[in-house]
């Protein structure tokens, strides 16, 4: 299964009105990291108003994600396997790590997970 | 005009001292026979189990008890709690579950409890094996290493409610069904400030019951131990690591299932309950 674009973060997260209702009080920057790859996602009252692929000459960020490639690729199956179907299951295995300041993270915990799950395909329907 | 349905549960207070102190506690019951005394997860209440004080093939035979721990739901925190911090030990857990017990004169009952519940179940096995038929530990292990900073729990700068609840929201598995999850979780978000951080100190740090499991006696007192699959805080390998060190457990893995079963998805639970519960009943 090829991996989901990140680049299309705005489309995805932008058209969904509950979620950038949810996160309307966060004007961050998320810096991800994906194996080798990284990516600045600027967030303006919940909208992803860009996400920059790297890489960068001395990046500016508010908080990141770090995770390796293969665990976020069991994250966005349809279906995940269990201990990879949510951040925090990542985080108990060790996959993901968070850096920079994590208050905007924990205050918007519920936004953040559901924007990185946006990018999950959607189940098959039998 | 819609028809208004009463369910056959009737919720009470009590009042009982319990470290030298009056509380007020809230209990919902329904049904007659073995008393099954529930006990909910950290941060929550007792309405997570409204699926099995709701379903007749549980309380046909087993009078089925869900309080709410003080602190939590509808039992108020005791007089002068605004001059200390909340912080679950696990003497002050036993001491509880015990002292209800007693004040509603049940007569051996079987404890079930989840996560902190879970783990306090060991503890009951360990230390009161003699005072209960039967023990169900759910999402059930000896000890959880921290994984994050429950600080951030309870903390002017992030909302308690919100949160807690996108804590819990990873912890319920992917198929359950969306009404029970977010019911699930809103009984997060209703949590009293630092309540949930104060019940992880026994699940994280107090409650450690490692060195000891060697010490449960299942001959005394049958312990039944169930995890969902896709628990990530009580992983099925938590469970089975600690049913390893306790010969007689019986365990059980539920498919699909997160942390919260009974709330999650009480229909896909209470089909794995029913063997354990018919089990004792038969005993």
């Amino acid at each position: 299964m090829p991996r989901p674009d990140v680049l299309s973060l705005p489309e995805l997260v932008n058209a969904n009105e509950r979620l950038v209702h949810r996160g309307r009080f966060l004007t961050a920057v998320m810096r991800l990291d994906i194996g080798a790859d990284a990516y600045l996602i600027s967030i303006d009252r919940g909208r992803i108003a860009e996400v920059r692929k790297g890489p960068f000459v001395m990046p500016s960020w508010t908080f990141g994600l770090s995770c390796r490639a293969d665990a976020l690729d069991q994250f966005w199956k349809p279906l995940p396997p269990p201990g990879f179907h949510d951040l925090f299951a990542l985080l108990r295995r060790g996959e993901l790590t968070l850096s920079g300041n994590l208050q905007p993270f924990m205050a918007n915990l519920l936004y953040i997970k559901d924007v990185m799950a946006s990018l999950r395909s959607p189940k098959e329907t039998a | 005009m819609m028809r208004a349905t009463i369910e056959p549960i009737t919720g009470r207070y009590m009042r009982l001292d319990h470290k030298g102190r009056e509380h007020r506690i809230y209990f919902e019951e329904a049904g007659q026979g073995i008393p099954l005394v529930c006990l909910h997860t950290a941060g929550s209440d007792g309405r997570q189990f409204r699926g099995i004080l709701n379903d007749p093939r549980v309380t046909r035979d087993f009078r089925v008890i869900a309080f709410d721990l003080p602190w939590h739901g509808k039992s108020s925190p005791p007089a002068g709690w605004q001059d200390g911090d909340y912080q679950l030990t696990s003497a002050d857990y036993t001491d509880i579950i015990l002292t209800v017990c007693r004040a509603l004169e049940l007569d051996r009952p079987v404890a079930m409890g989840c996560s902190i519940g879970g783990r306090i179940a060991l503890h009951l096995a360990m230390e009161h094996a003699g005072e209960f038929r039967a023990i169900i530990g759910l999402q059930s292990s000896a000890h959880v290493h921290p994984y994050y900073d429950t600080t951030w729990l309870h903390h002017p700068d992030v909302n308690g409610g919100e949160v807690c609840a996108a804590i819990a929201a990873g912890l319920v598995g992917p198929n359950a069904p969306d009404a029970h999850r977010w019911e699930t979780v809103w009984h997060y978000m209703q949590g009293g400030p630092g309540i949930f951080k104060g019940d992880l100190y026994f699940y994280k740090v107090d409650g450690d019951i490692r060195h000891r499991l060697s010490e449960i006696d299942t001959s005394r007192c049958p312990l039944y131990l169930l995890t969902g699959e896709y628990d990530y805080s009580c992983s099925p390998a938590d469970t089975l690591e600690t049913a390893a060190c306790i010969p007689g457990a019986t365990v059980s893995i539920m498919p699909g299932l997160g942390h919260f079963p009974m709330s999650e998805d009480p229909d896909g639970f209470i089909a794995h309950l029913l063997p354990v519960l018919s089990e004792i009943a038969h005993r």
